[in-house]
Parts: structure tokens; sequence; C-alpha cells
């Protein structure tokens, strides 16, 4: 007997590109998430999706809707997209009741009261990310003030990124299948999975040692360190350098840009202006790094 | 008369509504409804310009590449640097671009548009030794079908091995569009939101190894292109040849042109393209594009009424949700004061119209094949077979392009950012005619605007009255079932709307829209 895990992704104020991050997902390829055992004996059902199914409207809504009533406690809820609160959320709003349209703030307070775990996909859901970016015109937070707010509590695991690495969306969900939910050591402060989250881009990077020896480029195309370009590594968490994007075809400082930072809660306005130097940050060299007890078990 | 309400309309990119008005089984009057809006352009003001090609990316995930070049381009030319970006730049940015919209398309028909035409279930009856279709149908027998249940019942019309073939197909894109992105990575670093196109050209230097990957990636991509998709848009429209006659639309077409042969021009609209610049009709007779002769109407969006008809660059908009007339946050770009549909229908058209000899042969192939004239396009079926001739278009041109790279050859010129600017981007994002316009102070953003290709596709009723072009394409529509409204849904999805893209607009003059909120 297969084991049914119900899905419910709700798609709030984002872009849609953490969703398509996902199809990109290499082994297990997205058809084998949908469709196959994605660990032995368990298939997700990924029941509510507005980009990827087949039913439109109220027949939609009635998906959602069901979940929440008949798998209470059983399914796991994803959200990609900020909240937008201001002006009683009408900023976001999907599906109607009662002839008014229901804001993403509502949608998503509904889903999470009955939800096994939540997951944060992306910068948004997990920080604020863009739309939250100054002046955050309509509002936005990230899901762990919503759930804060409304006094809910629930597991959640932020899965930053902007968009994240497919491997961290299919790899967090494969490890609740396996492992149950995660436990607070398996997290870092900012609720990212330390599997994918738990060392530097600057750790791994390829072009460190330019940095340990000060050759910096002063221009897109020039061999060095991106330090001086803007590159944001020395502060970012996540594995990009060595799990690299798309089934490993390349990652950004492989295509000599420099690292944005968009896995940081400071994502976007505290690592702006993208393309000029960090400032005011300790940037250790191999060995100090170590000696002054930054590591992370 | 009754009234079908689809929110969400799933299976398109973002937050949608349609309400349609019915009375004897045929739509009367239709209202397009942008559910989501973010305020990106107000985010960027005060921001270092060179920010604008990061975040305008993120006005959409399906497409963040075209925000990116045509930000870019409209960099560029605030800069002053646009006749001076290296040939290896020009040519990485329409690889990186030609290879997103190509593996979009694909994306498209297969995983937002086919199961509109396609019945999954019937691999239920599959004996085959497909180990693709063998799982799925161990899927269906498992019972439990989200995503693909439940959906519309009724009007699937193709014979149960085309349906077999088709799902098989829809497995074999997911793999192939993933290899499309592939392809962006290679020069971009990672996709969506990739990083390699930056004003003054493109961050990554081309190598032997990375054209050579590129090339045979390519090749994956166009034979997909030429032995699957095509045929099976053929098939589609076998089984579904009503589909030629519905959803016509506004039957006025605008494509600003796309990938740049040569970068010599500083003026973005006098340049050499791919895809030509220009607007059609329904004479399919081609016209020259004045950008001076856009404007947004705001009559029937939830924006004040004062901001109304102004040229994307001076206009003025104050958010007011629950104004009287209004239903959506998607405002209505016209140009000339008409209603122009984008798209890749309007892109192969206006190009066809000028006389390219490969679009007209691919073009006059096809119809041929389906025996019908240039006016079928004008449709449904139209829009999905100038999708996939565009795919094929772009796809054949990139080989090209690669093998010109010259390997280790500079990439990028370099600049200093102006006290004050201007500047203008133009290209085609796959949904069709995409422009950012930015103007610059104290080298900073102090105004940013992007007039998107959904926008001009969702637009509500303009300040004149008349509909925008998806409305404009399901009103008259007969629907013969309307509790499985079959006809608008296709209608919808086959302009491929991004509501992500649509809805953003606001010109910035520092407002804050939480004071401005009038209801």
């Amino acid at each position: 007997m297969v084991k049914e895990i119900p899905l419910v992704w709700l798609a709030a104020s984002g872009c849609t590109g953490c969703s398509i991050s996902l199809l990109n997902s290499a082994y297990p390829g997205i058809k084998n998430v949908l469709v196959d055992q994605i660990v032995p004996g368990v298939h997700i059902n990924l029941r509510f999706h507005q980009t990827i199914m087949a039913g439109a409207g109220e027949q939609a809504i009635q998906v959602l809707e069901d979940t929440a009533r008949e798998e209470k406690g059983n399914y796991l809820l994803a959200v990609d997209g900020a909240i937008p609160v201001a002006a009683d959320g009408v900023y976001c709003v999907m599906g109607e009741r009662g002839g008014k349209p229901v804001s993403l703030e509502d949608r998503f307070t509904e889903m999470a009261r009955g939800a096994l775990a939540i997951l944060a996909v992306g910068t948004c859901s997990s920080f604020g990310g863009i739309p939250a970016a100054a002046p955050n015109p309509t509002g936005c937070q990230p899901l762990t003030k919503i759930l804060k707010a409304k006094g809910i509590n629930k597991p959640l695991v932020n899965i930053p990124g902007c968009p994240p690495h497919p491997d961290w969306v299919v790899g967090t969900i494969a490890s609740i299948l396996l492992n149950g939910l995660p436990k607070a050591e398996d997290l870092d402060d900012n609720l990212r999975p330390l599997a994918f989250y738990g060392k530097l881009i600057h750790e791994n990077c390829p072009r460190r040692a330019y940095f340990d020896e000060g050759k910096f480029a002063k221009k897109p195309g020039d061999e060095g360190c991106l330090y001086e370009l803007g590159c944001k590594g020395p502060i970012t968490y996540s594995d990009c350098p060595l799990r690299r994007w798309n089934n490993g075809t390349n990652w950004v400082i492989g295509a000599g840009a420099p690292c944005n930072g968009c896995t940081q809660p400071e994502f976007p306005d505290l690592l702006a202006p993208f393309y000029e130097k960090l400032v005011d940050v300790e940037l250790p060299t191999i060995g100090t790094y170590w000696a002054s007890g930054n590591e992370k078990e | 008369m009754g009234k079908i309400v689809i929110d969400p309309v799933t299976r398109i990119e973002g937050h949608l509504k349609i309400e349609a008005v019915v009375e004897n089984g045929v739509v009367k009057d239709a209202r397009n409804t942008g559910n989501l809006f973010r305020g990106i352009e107000l985010i960027l003001k005060g921001r270092d310009p060179r920010d604008a090609q990061v975040i305008t990316q993120r006005i959409c995930g399906v497409c963040p590449q075209s925000h990116g070049v045509a930000a870019t381009l409209c960099l560029d030319s605030a800069f002053g640097i646009a006749d001076r970006i290296p040939d290896n730049a020009r040519i990485i940015r329409n690889l990186i671009q030609g290879a997103h919209v190509a593996q979009d398309h694909i994306l498209h028909f297969y995983h937002l548009a086919a199961l509109d035409y396609v019945d999954i279930t019937d691999v239920a009856q599959y004996e085959g030794g497909d180990s693709s279709l063998d799982s799925v149908k161990e899927f269906i027998s498992r019972g439990e079908l989200g995503p693909f249940l439940p959906r519309y019942e009724g009007d699937y019309r193709l014979p149960v091995e085309l349906n077999q073939q088709a799902v098989a197909h829809y497995v074999q894109a997911l793999e192939i569009r993933r290899i499309g992105h592939e392809m962006v990575s290679i020069f971009s670093g990672k996709i969506p939101h990739s990083v390699g196109i930056i004003p003054g050209g493109v961050t990554s230097t081309p190598t032997v190894d990375n054209i050579l990957s590129f090339l045979w990636k390519l090749r994956t991509l166009q034979d997909f292109i030429n032995n699957v998709y095509i045929p099976d848009v053929l098939a589609v429209a076998n089984a579904y040849p009503d589909y030629f006659e519905i959803g016509v639309g506004c039957k006025k077409l605008l494509s600003y042109g796309a990938y740049d042969l040569d970068g010599k021009d500083p003026d973005l609209t006098r340049r050499q393209r791919l895809f030509k610049q220009g607007v059609i009709s329904a004479d399919f007779k081609p016209g020259e594009i004045d950008v001076a002769k856009i404007a947004e109407d705001v009559e029937h969006s939830w924006y004040d009424d004062s901001s109304s008809g102004l040229h994307p660059t001076k206009g003025e908009t104050l958010p007011a949700y629950g104004k009287q007339r209004a239903y959506s946050w998607a405002k209505s770009p016209r140009y000339n004061g008409e209603v122009y549909e984008v798209g890749p229908l309007a892109r192969i058209a206006v190009t066809y119209a000028c006389g390219d000899p490969v679009v007209r042969e691919l073009v006059d192939t096809s119809l041929a094949q389906l025996k019908a004239s240039p006016s079928v396009l004008f449709s449904v079926l139209g829009r999905h077979l100038a999708r996939a001739l565009s795919a094929k278009f772009i796809a054949d041109a990139l080989e090209k392009w690669v093998l010109q790279l010259k390997p280790w050859e500079p990439t990028f010129a370099e600049y200093d950012i102006p006290e004050e600017g201007r500047g203008m981007g133009l290209t085609e994002a796959a949904r069709g005619a995409l422009g950012h316009w930015i103007e610059i102070k104290d080298r900073k953003i102090a105004n940013y605007q992007c007039v998107v290709p959904t926008t001009w596709n969702v637009s509500p009723k303009d300040d004149k009255g008349n509909p925008g072009p998806i409305e404009q394409a399901l009103i008259g529509t007969k629907v013969k079932d309307e509790a499985n409204p079959f006809e608008i849904v296709r209608i919808i999805r086959s302009f491929d709307p991004c509501l992500a893209c649509a809805v953003h607009l606001i010109t910035p003059k520092g407002q804050d829209l939480r004071k401005l909120q009038v209801v």
C-alpha cells in the first residue's frame, strides 16, 4: 500500500520563479516527484498548485477547502510569495466566498491551521524578499510573522533562495518523509535546513584562493575574486558552489557574476546595491575563520 | 442570463479571475481581473540603476530573462553605451534569451495548455512497454490523481492512442524544457533569475567547451520541436478544427521585435532584429511603430482617473481599490488609442508580413498542411501554432549564432553611471512586447516603468469602453456546457497570460500606497 501525503502549494505575492525552479529538479525529475513514489512506499499527492493543476475556478478552490477539512493534520503546506497584509490583503486575492474575494492572508491562515508542517519556499515567504523591499508598498510579510500574529504554532521550515534550488525543496520534503519533521538542531537560526544552508558560499567558493591572495577582479570577465564587484558570498549561506544549478550546469560565480545573497534574510535591501563592495563585514581568510570558532557543527 | 466566474484561472502564471456573462449559450460580456499587485516599480525608485536588472527579473519567474534583457537594453541606452556592446556579448544575450523563450513555449504548450485537450485518464488502458507511461498508469491505478483531477469533463477528442502519446510527450517535455534551462545556465549562471546579462555586456566569457555544450543541448531541443512539438500542435489542430474560428480577438497585433542582429545603432527601433518590429491587422500589411503613441488608460483599473491616457514615462498612478467601474489591477495600454494583442502570434505575423523568407516558409508550409489561409492565425489554434513556429525559428537561429562566438574575446564594455539620463529597452518576452523605461537622477533611479506583454492582453476596458484583447476574444464565444466552459479556458490559455508581469505597474512618485488607499 502506497502512502499518500497530500501537498497543497499556495502562490502568494511572488513571481512563480520558485515553482519553475522546482520544475528543474533533475534527479528525481519533476515527473518522479509528481507521479512516482518519491521515496519507496510514499507518493506526494500534489492536490493544489495553481500553475500545474488541471482544474480551475471553484473546482480548484473546492480541492483546497476539502483538503483542509478531510486531511486535517495530514497535509504539507508549501507557500511561495510573501503575504501582503496592507489594506486588508486586497493586493493578493484568490477565489471568492459569498461573492467577496478571499485574501491570500486568509487562505494561508486557514490552510496553516490544519497543516502537518509548513514549507516557506523561496525568500519572499521565508523573509519577505523582493515584494517586501522598501517601501514595501503592499505590506508584505514572511510566513513566520503571519503565523505569530495569528497564534498558529506549526512546524515551519524556511527554504529561501530567489529562487531556491530544486534540490533544497525536494530534499527538504524527502527528509520529512524519511526522517520525520525536522528537529531544532537540523535548522539554523533562520529556520533553514543546515543540510543545504550550513556553510557560507565563501567557504566553498572555487575563487576563494584569489580572495586569500588578494587578487580581485576589477571588471566583469577579469580573473580573480568578485568581492570588489559586489559579491555577497562572504555572508551568504548556501551550498551553491558545490551543488551548482540547472542539473549541475553552472552557478552564479561560475558565470563570472557576483552572488547577490538571495538566500539571506537581508535580501534585497541590506545587500543592495548588488554591484557595490560589501562594507562593514569581517572577512576572515583561510585559517582565521576556523580558529575564531565560527564553524557550524 | 448567467454568469460564469473562474477564479483562479489555473495553468497560467499568477492570479487571474474571469467573469463571463452568458446569454443563450453565448458570451455577451467578459471581464478579466488581475488579482495581485506588488508595486515593483515603486520598489525600484531611489536604487542604483544597475540593480534594475536584478529586481525587474523578479517581476516574473517564468520570463525573468526577458525582463533582464529589457532592463539591460534600457540601462545601456541610459549609460550611453548602447552602440559599444561587443558582438560576443550581443550574441550571448541572444543565446540566453532565445534558449529561455524556446523552452518557455514548450512549457506552455505541454504543461499549461495541453490538459485542455488531452485526456490523461486514457493512460489507464495503456498496454505498451514505455516505462514512463507504465508509471503514469500505476499512478492512475492508485486513485489519487491530484493535480490532474478534478478538471472540466466532456470535450476531449483525441483518440486513445494519441492521448497516451501526448501524455508521454508531456513527460518528455518536462525534461526537454529543463535542458533548455541548462542552455541558459551555461552563459548565465542559473535560471530562474539568472545573472549573466548586465549593462555593458555579459559576465561570462565564451569557451569552446561551453559553445559545444550549448550546441548539443540545443540540438536536443530542435529535435523535440521539429519532431514532437510541431506535429503535436498539428494533431491537436486536426482534432479541434473549430478552434481556428474560436477566440479570434481584436485582429490587431504589435511586436517590438527581438534579438539584435547588429548592435551598432544606438536607437533600438532602427536595429536589424530576428523578429521584426511593427503592427499589423487583418490585411497583413506591416506598419511601423511610434513608441510615443503608447498610452495607458485606467478608467476600469483600480487607479485614480486623473492618471489616465498618459505615456508610460509620464504616468502618475494612484491606487484606488474599489473605484467605481474598475475591476482590475491591470491597466489598459493602448497603441494609437486602439486595442492591440501581443505575443508569439504578433511577432510571427509581423515578421511574416515583413517578408522574412524563413518565417514565410514556416507559416506557409504549416498552413498548407492544414489547408488554411493566414487569416486562421487569429484564433486559439493560430496562437498555439505561431508559438510552436516561434520556438523553431528561434532555435534554428541559435544554432547559427552560437557558432559565431569568438572564444575568449571580450564580452564587456566599461561605463560610468551618468548623473542624469534616460533610457528605453524594447524586446519580445515569450508572451510578447516588453518595454522598460528609466529616468536617472543623481545616479539613482528617479523613475522606472515597465509595460509588459500580459498587461496588453489582460487589459480591462479602456476609457472609450473598448474591451481588452482577451475580453474581445471571449465575447461572442459559444459555450456548449456552462458547467465545463472549455471554450473560455482554452481561449484564455492560448494567450499564455502571465499575471505577475501584468500587475506590477505603478509610476513611482514616492507616495505611500497605504495612505492613498481610497477604500
